[in-house]
Protein backbone atom coordinates (compact mmCIF):
# COMPACT_ATOMS: atom_id res chain seq x y z
CA UNK A 1 0.00 0.00 0.00
CA UNK A 2 2.57 2.48 -1.11
CA UNK A 3 1.21 5.86 -2.01
CA UNK A 4 0.73 6.24 -5.72
CA UNK A 5 1.08 9.86 -6.74
CA UNK A 6 1.35 12.01 -9.77
CA UNK A 7 5.12 11.62 -9.67
CA UNK A 8 6.55 8.21 -10.26
CA UNK A 9 10.06 7.75 -9.01
CA UNK A 10 11.19 5.36 -11.68
CA UNK A 11 12.97 2.48 -10.14
CA UNK A 12 12.77 3.74 -6.54
CA UNK A 13 13.22 1.46 -3.54
CA UNK A 14 13.52 2.20 0.13
CA UNK A 15 15.17 -0.33 2.40
CA UNK A 16 13.94 0.27 5.92
CA UNK A 17 11.98 -1.04 8.86
CA UNK A 18 8.57 -0.33 10.31
CA UNK A 19 10.13 0.65 13.63
CA UNK A 20 13.07 2.88 12.71
CA UNK A 21 12.41 6.63 13.00
CA UNK A 22 15.14 7.24 10.42
CA UNK A 23 13.42 4.95 7.94
CA UNK A 24 10.11 6.75 8.55
CA UNK A 25 11.76 10.10 7.76
CA UNK A 26 12.25 8.93 4.20
CA UNK A 27 8.72 7.54 3.91
CA UNK A 28 7.29 10.85 5.12
CA UNK A 29 9.39 12.81 2.62
CA UNK A 30 8.51 10.58 -0.33
CA UNK A 31 4.82 10.53 0.55
CA UNK A 32 4.82 14.31 1.07
CA UNK A 33 5.99 14.64 -2.52
CA UNK A 34 3.61 11.96 -3.72
CA UNK A 35 6.40 9.76 -5.04
CA UNK A 36 5.77 6.09 -5.60
CA UNK A 37 8.35 3.72 -4.12
CA UNK A 38 8.79 0.11 -3.20
CA UNK A 39 9.38 -0.52 0.49
CA UNK A 40 11.79 -3.33 1.23
CA UNK A 41 11.57 -4.36 4.85
CA UNK A 42 14.83 -5.29 6.49
CA UNK A 43 15.25 -7.57 9.48
CA UNK A 44 17.94 -5.78 11.45
CA UNK A 45 18.75 -8.94 13.39
CA UNK A 46 19.45 -10.67 10.09
CA UNK A 47 20.60 -8.03 7.63
CA UNK A 48 20.26 -8.85 3.96
CA UNK A 49 23.34 -9.20 1.82
CA UNK A 50 21.94 -6.41 -0.35
CA UNK A 51 21.89 -4.01 2.60
CA UNK A 52 25.44 -4.94 3.56
CA UNK A 53 26.52 -4.50 -0.04
CA UNK A 54 24.83 -1.13 -0.50
CA UNK A 55 25.78 0.32 2.87
CA UNK A 56 29.09 -1.29 3.74
CA UNK A 57 30.26 1.68 5.81
CA UNK A 58 27.40 1.80 8.34
CA UNK A 59 25.32 -1.33 7.52
CA UNK A 60 22.16 0.55 8.50
CA UNK A 61 18.74 1.52 7.22
CA UNK A 62 17.43 3.56 5.56
CA UNK A 63 18.99 3.00 2.16
CA UNK A 64 17.40 4.62 -0.85
CA UNK A 65 17.92 3.05 -4.25
CA UNK A 66 17.03 5.33 -7.14
CA UNK A 67 17.74 4.37 -10.74
CA UNK A 68 20.11 1.71 -9.43
CA UNK A 69 22.18 4.19 -7.42
CA UNK A 70 22.08 3.85 -3.66
CA UNK A 71 22.31 6.34 -0.81
CA UNK A 72 22.41 6.02 2.94
CA UNK A 73 22.16 8.38 5.94
CA UNK A 74 18.68 9.80 6.40
CA UNK A 75 19.56 13.51 6.45
CA UNK A 76 21.53 13.13 3.24
CA UNK A 77 18.72 11.17 1.64
CA UNK A 78 16.24 13.91 2.61
CA UNK A 79 18.32 16.56 0.84
CA UNK A 80 18.67 14.29 -2.19
CA UNK A 81 14.91 13.81 -2.37
CA UNK A 82 14.36 17.55 -2.04
CA UNK A 83 16.85 18.31 -4.82
CA UNK A 84 15.53 15.62 -7.15
CA UNK A 85 11.80 16.31 -6.75
CA UNK A 86 11.44 20.02 -6.28
CA UNK A 87 7.69 20.33 -5.61
CA UNK A 88 6.44 20.43 -1.98
CA UNK A 89 9.87 21.56 -0.80
CA UNK A 90 11.18 20.26 2.49
CA UNK A 91 14.16 22.53 3.18
CA UNK A 92 13.71 26.30 3.39
CA UNK A 93 14.67 28.30 0.29
CA UNK A 94 16.50 31.10 2.05
CA UNK A 95 20.24 30.29 2.51
CA UNK A 96 20.34 31.50 6.10
CA UNK A 97 17.22 29.54 7.03
CA UNK A 98 18.70 26.49 5.32
CA UNK A 99 21.88 26.91 7.34
CA UNK A 100 19.88 27.11 10.57
CA UNK A 101 17.83 24.06 9.58
CA UNK A 102 21.01 22.06 8.87
CA UNK A 103 22.64 23.27 12.09
CA UNK A 104 19.69 22.21 14.24
CA UNK A 105 19.25 18.90 12.41
CA UNK A 106 22.86 18.11 13.26
CA UNK A 107 22.27 19.12 16.87
CA UNK A 108 19.14 16.96 17.14
CA UNK A 109 20.81 13.91 15.62
CA UNK A 110 24.06 14.29 17.51
CA UNK A 111 23.88 16.11 20.84
CA UNK A 112 20.18 15.55 21.57
CA UNK A 113 20.33 11.95 20.37
CA UNK A 114 23.37 11.21 22.53
CA UNK A 115 21.69 12.81 25.55
CA UNK A 116 18.48 10.86 24.89
CA UNK A 117 20.32 7.55 24.75
CA UNK A 118 22.20 8.31 27.94
CA UNK A 119 18.94 9.20 29.70
CA UNK A 120 17.25 6.03 28.51
CA UNK A 121 20.07 3.63 29.21
CA UNK A 122 21.97 4.97 32.19
CA UNK A 123 21.99 2.78 35.26
CA UNK A 124 22.35 4.04 38.82
CA UNK A 125 20.76 7.03 40.50
CA UNK A 126 23.65 9.47 40.17
CA UNK A 127 24.24 8.63 36.53
CA UNK A 128 20.51 8.87 35.79
CA UNK A 129 20.26 12.28 37.40
CA UNK A 130 23.21 13.54 35.37
CA UNK A 131 21.80 12.04 32.16
CA UNK A 132 18.37 13.56 32.79
CA UNK A 133 19.97 16.95 33.28
CA UNK A 134 21.91 16.69 29.99
CA UNK A 135 18.74 15.71 28.16
CA UNK A 136 16.79 18.53 29.75
CA UNK A 137 19.53 21.02 28.80
CA UNK A 138 19.69 19.82 25.21
CA UNK A 139 15.92 19.89 24.85
CA UNK A 140 15.84 23.35 26.39
CA UNK A 141 18.17 24.57 23.66
CA UNK A 142 15.76 23.26 21.03
CA UNK A 143 12.80 24.71 22.94
CA UNK A 144 14.48 28.11 22.99
CA UNK A 145 14.84 28.13 19.22
CA UNK A 146 11.43 26.83 18.27
CA UNK A 147 9.57 30.14 18.08
CA UNK A 148 12.31 31.64 15.92
CA UNK A 149 12.65 28.61 13.64
CA UNK A 150 8.90 28.08 13.17
CA UNK A 151 8.30 31.84 12.96
CA UNK A 152 5.35 31.29 15.24
CA UNK A 153 3.67 28.73 12.96
CA UNK A 154 2.49 25.35 14.14
CA UNK A 155 5.21 23.46 12.24
CA UNK A 156 8.66 24.25 10.85
CA UNK A 157 7.33 24.17 7.29
CA UNK A 158 4.46 26.55 8.09
CA UNK A 159 0.98 26.23 9.56
CA UNK A 160 0.11 22.59 9.08
CA UNK A 161 2.97 22.25 6.58
CA UNK A 162 5.68 19.73 7.15
CA UNK A 163 9.27 20.81 6.69
CA UNK A 164 12.78 19.47 7.21
CA UNK A 165 13.02 20.06 10.95
CA UNK A 166 9.58 18.53 11.52
CA UNK A 167 10.80 15.36 9.84
CA UNK A 168 14.06 15.48 11.79
CA UNK A 169 12.44 16.04 15.20
CA UNK A 170 9.94 13.22 14.72
CA UNK A 171 11.91 10.73 16.80
CA UNK A 172 11.94 13.12 19.77
CA UNK A 173 8.22 13.79 19.59
CA UNK A 174 7.16 10.17 19.25
CA UNK A 175 9.72 7.43 19.62
CA UNK A 176 11.51 8.93 22.60
CA UNK A 177 8.20 9.29 24.44
CA UNK A 178 7.78 5.48 24.49
CA UNK A 179 11.38 4.95 25.48
CA UNK A 180 10.80 7.36 28.36
CA UNK A 181 7.67 5.57 29.42
CA UNK A 182 9.37 2.18 29.30
CA UNK A 183 12.36 3.48 31.25
CA UNK A 184 10.18 5.19 33.84
CA UNK A 185 11.29 8.71 32.92
CA UNK A 186 9.29 11.84 32.31
CA UNK A 187 11.33 14.49 30.53
CA UNK A 188 9.83 15.56 27.23
CA UNK A 189 6.20 15.62 28.21
CA UNK A 190 6.50 18.54 30.63
CA UNK A 191 4.50 21.29 28.95
CA UNK A 192 5.44 23.81 31.60
CA UNK A 193 9.13 23.41 30.76
CA UNK A 194 8.78 22.83 27.03
CA UNK A 195 5.59 24.56 25.88
CA UNK A 196 6.72 25.12 22.30
CA UNK A 197 8.01 21.58 21.93
CA UNK A 198 4.89 20.00 23.38
CA UNK A 199 2.68 22.16 21.17
CA UNK A 200 4.74 21.24 18.12
CA UNK A 201 4.47 17.53 18.98
CA UNK A 202 0.70 17.83 19.18
CA UNK A 203 0.44 19.44 15.74
CA UNK A 204 2.99 17.12 14.18
CA UNK A 205 1.33 13.93 15.33
CA UNK A 206 -2.08 15.13 14.15
CA UNK A 207 -1.01 15.46 10.52
CA UNK A 208 -2.58 12.66 8.47
CA UNK A 209 0.75 12.07 6.68
CA UNK A 210 2.38 11.39 10.04
CA UNK A 211 -0.55 9.80 11.89
CA UNK A 212 -0.89 7.16 9.18
CA UNK A 213 2.84 6.49 9.05
CA UNK A 214 3.93 5.62 12.54
CA UNK A 215 4.45 2.40 14.46
CA UNK A 216 1.47 1.88 16.77
CA UNK A 217 1.87 3.02 20.37
CA UNK A 218 1.34 -0.56 21.51
CA UNK A 219 4.13 -1.86 19.30
CA UNK A 220 6.59 0.88 20.22
CA UNK A 221 5.94 0.52 23.92
CA UNK A 222 6.30 -3.24 23.67
CA UNK A 223 9.63 -2.99 21.86
CA UNK A 224 10.86 -0.23 24.18
CA UNK A 225 10.06 -2.34 27.22
CA UNK A 226 11.86 -5.32 25.71
CA UNK A 227 14.95 -3.23 25.11
CA UNK A 228 14.83 -1.85 28.65
CA UNK A 229 14.44 -5.34 30.11
CA UNK A 230 17.28 -6.69 28.01
CA UNK A 231 19.73 -4.03 29.12
CA UNK A 232 18.71 -4.30 32.75
CA UNK A 233 17.18 -0.86 32.95
CA UNK A 234 13.91 -2.25 34.27
CA UNK A 235 12.94 -5.60 35.73
CA UNK A 236 9.82 -7.59 34.87
CA UNK B 1 31.71 59.14 17.09
CA UNK B 2 34.44 57.69 14.89
CA UNK B 3 33.25 55.65 11.96
CA UNK B 4 34.11 51.96 12.23
CA UNK B 5 34.23 49.89 9.11
CA UNK B 6 33.18 46.40 9.98
CA UNK B 7 33.32 44.01 7.12
CA UNK B 8 29.97 42.53 6.12
CA UNK B 9 31.65 39.13 6.21
CA UNK B 10 33.60 38.15 9.29
CA UNK B 11 35.00 34.79 10.27
CA UNK B 12 35.83 33.89 13.86
CA UNK B 13 38.56 31.27 13.83
CA UNK B 14 42.13 30.25 14.48
CA UNK B 15 44.90 29.39 12.04
CA UNK B 16 45.54 25.80 13.24
CA UNK B 17 41.92 24.67 13.01
CA UNK B 18 41.04 22.46 10.04
CA UNK B 19 37.38 23.37 10.51
CA UNK B 20 38.14 27.06 10.22
CA UNK B 21 40.21 26.34 7.12
CA UNK B 22 37.15 24.90 5.42
CA UNK B 23 35.33 28.20 5.70
CA UNK B 24 38.38 30.15 4.52
CA UNK B 25 38.88 27.94 1.47
CA UNK B 26 35.19 28.30 0.56
CA UNK B 27 35.38 32.09 0.87
CA UNK B 28 38.54 32.10 -1.22
CA UNK B 29 36.92 29.99 -3.93
CA UNK B 30 34.17 32.60 -4.17
CA UNK B 31 36.68 35.48 -3.94
CA UNK B 32 34.82 36.91 -0.96
CA UNK B 33 36.69 39.43 1.17
CA UNK B 34 36.31 38.83 4.86
CA UNK B 35 37.66 39.97 8.17
CA UNK B 36 39.42 37.17 10.03
CA UNK B 37 38.93 37.42 13.78
CA UNK B 38 41.57 35.22 15.37
CA UNK B 39 40.70 33.52 18.64
CA UNK B 40 43.43 32.92 21.19
CA UNK B 41 44.15 29.44 22.50
CA UNK B 42 42.74 28.98 25.98
CA UNK B 43 40.20 31.79 25.93
CA UNK B 44 36.98 32.39 24.04
CA UNK B 45 36.01 35.88 22.95
CA UNK B 46 32.68 37.42 23.95
CA UNK B 47 31.78 37.59 20.27
CA UNK B 48 32.34 33.84 19.87
CA UNK B 49 30.28 32.98 22.95
CA UNK B 50 27.51 35.29 21.79
CA UNK B 51 27.58 34.01 18.19
CA UNK B 52 27.78 30.31 18.98
CA UNK B 53 26.12 29.88 22.38
CA UNK B 54 25.22 26.24 21.66
CA UNK B 55 28.69 24.85 20.94
CA UNK B 56 31.00 27.80 21.75
CA UNK B 57 33.29 26.64 18.94
CA UNK B 58 35.03 28.01 15.87
CA UNK B 59 34.50 28.60 13.02
CA UNK B 60 31.62 31.04 13.10
CA UNK B 61 30.80 32.97 9.96
CA UNK B 62 29.11 36.29 10.64
CA UNK B 63 27.38 37.60 7.52
CA UNK B 64 25.57 40.91 7.82
CA UNK B 65 25.68 40.43 11.59
CA UNK B 66 24.03 37.01 11.39
CA UNK B 67 26.08 34.06 12.69
CA UNK B 68 26.32 30.69 10.99
CA UNK B 69 27.99 27.80 12.81
CA UNK B 70 29.36 24.33 12.01
CA UNK B 71 32.03 24.21 9.32
CA UNK B 72 30.20 22.12 6.72
CA UNK B 73 26.99 24.11 7.26
CA UNK B 74 29.08 27.26 6.68
CA UNK B 75 30.60 25.87 3.47
CA UNK B 76 27.15 25.04 2.10
CA UNK B 77 25.89 28.47 3.13
CA UNK B 78 28.76 30.14 1.29
CA UNK B 79 27.96 28.07 -1.79
CA UNK B 80 24.27 29.02 -1.56
CA UNK B 81 24.81 32.74 -1.01
CA UNK B 82 27.62 33.43 -3.48
CA UNK B 83 25.94 31.36 -6.16
CA UNK B 84 27.55 33.22 -9.07
CA UNK B 85 31.05 32.09 -8.09
CA UNK B 86 32.53 28.65 -8.90
CA UNK B 87 30.31 25.88 -7.45
CA UNK B 88 31.49 24.08 -4.37
CA UNK B 89 28.84 21.37 -4.17
CA UNK B 90 28.23 19.20 -7.24
CA UNK B 91 25.20 20.25 -9.27
CA UNK B 92 23.95 16.70 -9.77
CA UNK B 93 21.82 15.67 -6.76
CA UNK B 94 23.35 12.20 -6.55
CA UNK B 95 26.95 13.43 -6.79
CA UNK B 96 26.03 16.02 -4.18
CA UNK B 97 24.64 13.36 -1.86
CA UNK B 98 27.77 11.24 -2.26
CA UNK B 99 29.97 14.23 -1.45
CA UNK B 100 27.88 14.93 1.66
CA UNK B 101 28.03 11.26 2.65
CA UNK B 102 31.82 11.09 2.56
CA UNK B 103 32.20 14.48 4.24
CA UNK B 104 30.01 13.26 7.10
CA UNK B 105 31.99 9.99 7.25
CA UNK B 106 35.22 11.98 7.45
CA UNK B 107 33.97 14.01 10.40
CA UNK B 108 32.01 11.30 12.22
CA UNK B 109 34.26 8.28 11.78
CA UNK B 110 37.58 9.11 10.19
CA UNK B 111 38.66 12.23 12.11
CA UNK B 112 38.04 10.61 15.52
CA UNK B 113 40.32 7.78 14.39
CA UNK B 114 43.02 10.34 13.51
CA UNK B 115 42.75 11.92 16.97
CA UNK B 116 42.89 8.37 18.30
CA UNK B 117 46.54 8.09 17.30
CA UNK B 118 47.63 10.84 19.70
CA UNK B 119 45.49 9.37 22.47
CA UNK B 120 46.75 5.79 22.02
CA UNK B 121 48.86 4.53 24.89
CA UNK B 122 51.59 2.07 24.05
CA UNK B 123 52.98 0.66 20.81
CA UNK B 124 50.21 -1.87 20.19
CA UNK B 125 47.43 0.65 20.63
CA UNK B 126 49.24 3.16 18.46
CA UNK B 127 49.71 0.62 15.71
CA UNK B 128 46.02 -0.30 15.83
CA UNK B 129 45.01 3.37 15.77
CA UNK B 130 47.24 4.05 12.77
CA UNK B 131 45.82 1.05 10.93
CA UNK B 132 42.30 2.35 11.48
CA UNK B 133 43.17 5.72 9.98
CA UNK B 134 44.81 4.10 6.97
CA UNK B 135 41.78 1.84 6.44
CA UNK B 136 39.62 4.93 6.32
CA UNK B 137 41.96 6.56 3.83
CA UNK B 138 41.75 3.48 1.63
CA UNK B 139 37.96 3.90 1.60
CA UNK B 140 38.45 7.54 0.68
CA UNK B 141 40.91 6.59 -2.08
CA UNK B 142 38.12 4.51 -3.57
CA UNK B 143 35.66 7.37 -3.13
CA UNK B 144 38.14 9.68 -4.84
CA UNK B 145 38.26 7.47 -7.91
CA UNK B 146 34.46 7.28 -8.07
CA UNK B 147 33.77 10.97 -7.39
CA UNK B 148 36.65 12.53 -9.27
CA UNK B 149 36.11 10.30 -12.30
CA UNK B 150 39.75 10.50 -13.30
CA UNK B 151 40.13 14.22 -12.68
CA UNK B 152 42.45 16.03 -10.27
CA UNK B 153 40.01 16.57 -7.41
CA UNK B 154 37.03 14.93 -5.73
CA UNK B 155 35.09 17.80 -7.24
CA UNK B 156 36.47 17.20 -10.73
CA UNK B 157 38.66 19.82 -12.40
CA UNK B 158 38.37 22.22 -9.47
CA UNK B 159 38.24 21.90 -5.70
CA UNK B 160 34.84 21.03 -4.32
CA UNK B 161 33.05 20.19 -1.10
CA UNK B 162 34.66 16.84 -0.47
CA UNK B 163 38.14 18.15 -1.29
CA UNK B 164 37.59 20.83 1.35
CA UNK B 165 36.14 18.35 3.84
CA UNK B 166 39.19 16.07 3.68
CA UNK B 167 41.91 18.46 2.57
CA UNK B 168 41.59 20.64 5.65
CA UNK B 169 43.07 17.78 7.68
CA UNK B 170 46.24 17.50 5.59
CA UNK B 171 48.26 19.71 7.91
CA UNK B 172 47.36 17.52 10.89
CA UNK B 173 47.92 14.35 8.87
CA UNK B 174 51.44 15.54 8.11
CA UNK B 175 52.10 16.48 11.73
CA UNK B 176 50.92 13.04 12.85
CA UNK B 177 53.16 11.38 10.24
CA UNK B 178 56.12 13.44 11.39
CA UNK B 179 55.58 12.85 15.11
CA UNK B 180 55.11 9.11 14.68
CA UNK B 181 57.69 8.68 11.95
CA UNK B 182 55.39 6.90 9.52
CA UNK B 183 53.18 7.58 6.53
CA UNK B 184 49.40 7.76 6.69
CA UNK B 185 49.07 8.83 3.06
CA UNK B 186 51.09 6.11 1.44
CA UNK B 187 52.00 5.67 -2.25
CA UNK B 188 51.42 1.95 -1.91
CA UNK B 189 47.92 2.05 -0.44
CA UNK B 190 46.53 5.44 -1.49
CA UNK B 191 48.51 6.64 -4.49
CA UNK B 192 45.75 8.85 -5.88
CA UNK B 193 45.24 10.60 -2.57
CA UNK B 194 48.98 11.28 -2.37
CA UNK B 195 48.88 13.06 -5.72
CA UNK B 196 45.62 14.78 -4.79
CA UNK B 197 47.09 16.05 -1.51
CA UNK B 198 49.89 17.92 -3.27
CA UNK B 199 47.53 19.43 -5.82
CA UNK B 200 45.12 20.46 -3.06
CA UNK B 201 47.78 22.15 -0.97
CA UNK B 202 49.09 23.98 -4.02
CA UNK B 203 45.71 25.30 -5.05
CA UNK B 204 45.21 29.06 -5.05
CA UNK B 205 42.30 28.90 -2.63
CA UNK B 206 44.22 26.74 -0.19
CA UNK B 207 47.90 27.60 -0.06
CA UNK B 208 47.65 30.78 2.02
CA UNK B 209 45.44 29.18 4.65
CA UNK B 210 47.12 25.77 4.95
CA UNK B 211 49.49 26.02 7.91
CA UNK B 212 53.11 24.93 7.44
CA UNK B 213 53.70 21.49 8.93
CA UNK B 214 56.56 22.70 11.18
CA UNK B 215 54.53 25.56 12.59
CA UNK B 216 51.61 23.20 13.21
CA UNK B 217 53.89 20.63 14.84
CA UNK B 218 55.15 23.32 17.24
CA UNK B 219 51.57 24.25 18.01
CA UNK B 220 50.70 20.59 18.58
CA UNK B 221 53.48 20.34 21.17
CA UNK B 222 52.14 23.42 22.97
CA UNK B 223 48.63 21.96 22.87
CA UNK B 224 49.73 18.58 24.23
CA UNK B 225 51.80 20.17 26.98
CA UNK B 226 48.83 22.30 27.98
CA UNK B 227 46.43 19.38 28.27
CA UNK B 228 48.67 16.60 29.40
CA UNK B 229 48.36 15.83 33.11
CA UNK B 230 51.62 16.43 34.99
CA UNK B 231 53.57 13.18 35.62
CA UNK B 232 53.08 11.66 39.09
CA UNK B 233 55.83 12.51 41.53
Amino acid sequence: MRMGGSESGSDLKLMGTKLSPFSYRIEWALQLKGIHYEFVEEDLKNKSSLLLQLNPVYKKVPVLIHEQKSLSESLIILEYIDETWKHNPILPKDPLERAHARFWAKFVDEKLYEAANKALFSVGEAEQAKANESMAEALQLVEGEMMRLTKGKTLFGGDGIIGYLDIVLGWVGYWFKFGEEAAGLNITTDSTKYPAFVSWTHHFLQLPLIKNNLPTPGELLRVSRLVMLRCGKITE
Amino acid sequence: MAATTTSDVRLIGAWPSPFVMRARIALNIKSVDYEFLQEQLGSKSDLLLKSNPVHKKIPVLIHSDRPICESLVIVQYIDDVWASGPSILPSDPYDCAIARFWAAYIDDKWFPSLSGIARAQGEEAKKAAIEQVVEGLVLLEDAFLKCGKGKAFFGGDTIGYLDIALGCYLGWIRVTEKMNNMKLLDEAKTPNLVTWADKFCGDGSVKDVMPETDKLAEFAKVLMAKFRAPPPN
